[in-house]
């Protein structure tokens, strides 16, 4: 199973079972997120999105199964290439995962400074990161001076000072007030749209999926694997699991597509959902 | 009313237990009893009602679900339709989810702690290793570690200990030195009390006592650190920004330590003595002659080993503080038990390790 389909897929998701020691957590993951999608990982809580995002970021190993990143394997990879595979990321932690001990402006600078970013032009970029999210003028404060959805914006500016390729977020708006999980929604879709990066975003939170996701995975606690995956608008009307449509209308009562096929889970027709997720993915 | 429960059997298959009284706390246990005991041996459907009086209060709900568990066991039925909704309500959220049955990770097995003995000590010799390859790493100038890091980890190890440092081998010395005056003055060699104190603090108590010191403070406190950055999720911010965690982190806190650990030894030596004089110098005893006694007690090459014994202390809290640290759990808990590990599994390491030196110092005459 190490063929890759084409160009458009960022990251493909080949047969994963993904455990968290020795308890099964999900099976037979299945999934493309095309170049320049926003995919979502979407779920109740405890149904694994976390730890798939863990998995994909390369911090677990899959238990079975193969990523592949631009029809290359990082489970099959060195560490030479995992390494310049992972500098190709930008990863945003539900916390912000920030050092304490260094400033905003130190921490933006970490990863340029491993990267061997020349020394004069770390300051014009961490400032120009920090402003893009908005933190201009707060390079000299502490992670603890600020507050958290301050700290998840730095823990953002953070992420893209590489220009990554894909853009990873565990949950980005968990513990944020409506208004300020919306300012960060339209960060991350304009930063997504203006520098082509490839979003892939851990959340249940209705709001955010609607308005930036057009591509999605709906993982199930119970049966331990995904259901259906597909732009969420399209699967909150169309798809052929009453849980996925139940669960992106906010549990009110859905109408039974009684001519939808409700078939095994995990099938292997996600093909035809992947296909209607996206129309602008060339670049 | 106290409870009370008939039976009656109707319809010939199905049983209707009929509950009178108030049901709830303090239940009689003859009722209970009774009412189990049919049960038990009923295998057909059950109706339960409430009779005359019937009353419960928020226990009942409780024994009833237990009493359920039972019956289904049996493979019966408990028909609730008669009861109050209330109750039906709570044992109908009750049962909505089957229970859990698939089996819980942490399993008891034989030899549970011999297994956990082993992987510890395989624990201990990986990163032991991963510590090796980033010191060579760090040799070869291919290292993820900063100066800066590095420096920090030098002013919490050296300087800021001083004090309680200063402190303790002073003790130390005065105790060493009160120690040898009892024994030494049966036969009246009190000016061996000088070599005792010199050799006892700079072989022995300088290194265990300054090595003792540093993992209470310093080892605990870098466990803590590390601990809360792996909860925090830092620690794998950082590898996947592409820092090796081992370099960015372990390896700043180890060349502070080997560093620092044999400054504070001889600091502890000097001090240890300045201590051992205090005592003896109050009793019969000249200055001169105990810096002459002390000239004769120890030579450079019991500096040395007292300075060795020390770096590898240093390098033993390291491994013992950054390991507990690095593999703390995900909750706050896993922070204080990873630092309550750090210092018991460090002081252990450093009597263990302490005891094997002194061996093999002793068989190869240093």
């Amino acid at each position: 199973m190490s063929v890759s389909s084409g160009e458009e897929a960022a990251i493909e998701v080949r047969d994963v079972n993904l455990q968290y020691g020795s308890r099964l957590i999900q099976r037979d993951l299945n999934f493309t997120v095309n170049r320049g999608d926003v995919f979502v990982i979407m779920g109740g809580s405890g149904c694994g999105k976390s730890t798939l995002l863990k998995h994909m970021i390369g911090l677990y190993e899959p238990a079975q199964g193969e990523i592949f990143y631009s029809g290359q394997s990082y489970t099959q990879a060195d560490e030479q290439q995992r390494q310049t595979l992972r500098s190709r990321w930008g990863i945003t932690f539900q916390s912000g995962a920030l050092f304490s001990d260094m400033t905003l402006a130190q921490n933006v600078a970490l990863p340029m400074q491993y990267a061997g970013v020349d020394r004069a032009e770390v300051d014009d970029r961490v400032a120009f990161k920090l402003a893009l999210v908005g933190l201009a003028g707060f390079e000299k404060y502490y992670p603890s001076e600020i507050s958290g959805g301050m700290c998840k914006r730095a823990g953002l500016a953070r992420a893209i000072a590489l220009d990554p390729e894909i853009l990873f977020f565990d949950e980005p708006s968990a513990g944020l007030d409506p208004l300020s999980a919306r300012r960060l929604d339209e960060l991350i879709l304009s930063l997504g749209e203006s520098t082509g990066a490839t979003v892939v975003m851990v959340t249940h939170e209705l709001d955010s999926i609607f308005a930036i996701a057009n591509n999605s995975i709906y993982l199930d606690a119970t049966l331990k694997t995904w259901l259906d995956s597909g732009n969420p608008s399209w699967l909150k009307m169309h798809s052929r699991h009453e849980v996925v449509r139940s669960f992106l209308s906010r549990g009110e009562a859905v109408p039974d597509q009684a001519n939808l096929d409700k078939g095994a889970p995990g099938g292997k027709e996600q093909g035809k959902y992947t296909t209607l997720s996206k129309g602008d993915s060339e670049e | 009313m106290s409870a009370h429960v008939t039976f009656s059997q109707a319809h010939s298959e199905v049983l209707v237990v009929s509950l009178s009284g108030h049901w709830g706390k303090e239940l009689d246990p003859v009722v209970q009893q009774e009412l189990e005991q049919k049960l038990r041996e009923i295998d057909g459907a059950i109706k339960l009602e409430p009779g005359n009086d019937f009353s419960w209060d928020s226990h009942f709900p409780v024994y009833l679900y237990s009493c359920m568990r039972n019956v289904k066991n049996q493979g019966c039925s408990l028909d609730l339709s008669a009861m109050p909704v209330a109750v039906r309500k709570l044992l109908q959220l009750a049962n909505a989810v089957p229970p859990n049955t698939s089996a819980q990770s942490s399993e008891k097995r034989p030899f549970a702690p011999f297994a956990g003995t082993i992987k510890e000590a395989y624990g201990l010799l990986a990163f032991l290793g991963e510590m090796v390859f980033a010191t060579l790493r760090l040799i070869t100038g291919r290292s993820h570690m900063r100066g800066v890091d590095a420096l920090t980890s030098l002013s919490q190890a050296g300087p800021k200990a001083i004090g309680i440092i200063t402190l303790i081998s002073i003790l130390v010395g005065m105790i060493l030195a009160y120690l040898g005056m009892i024994q030494l003055q049966q036969f009246g060699a009190e000016v061996y009390v000088a070599n005792l104190v010199g050799l006892g603090m700079v072989r022995e108590m300088g290194a265990l006592m300054t090595a003792v010191i540093m993992a209470g403070r310093t080892g605990a406190a870098w466990a803590a650190e590390l601990g809360a950055m792996k909860v925090n999720e830092e620690v794998d911010a950082l590898t996947t920004m592409g820092i090796r965690p081992m370099d960015f982190l372990v390896m700043p806190r180890l060349l502070a330590m080997v560093i620092m650990m044999p400054l504070l030894c001889i600091y502890s030596f000097v001090l240890g003595i300045v201590g051992g004089a205090a005592v003896v110098l109050t009793m019969n005893m000249t200055p001169r002659m105990y810096i002459s006694q002390l000239l004769t007690a120890f030579g450079p090459d019991d500096i040395a080993v007292g300075c060795f014994k020390g770096a590898v202390f240093g390098l033993l809290i390291v491994l013992a503080g950054c390991r507990s640290g690095m593999e703390c759990g995900g909750s706050s808990a896993a922070v204080g038990q990873a630092t309550t590990r750090a210092v018991v599994s460090a002081i252990v390491y450093i009597v263990m390790a302490d005891a094997g030196m002194n061996l093999l110092f002793f068989h190869l005459g240093i």
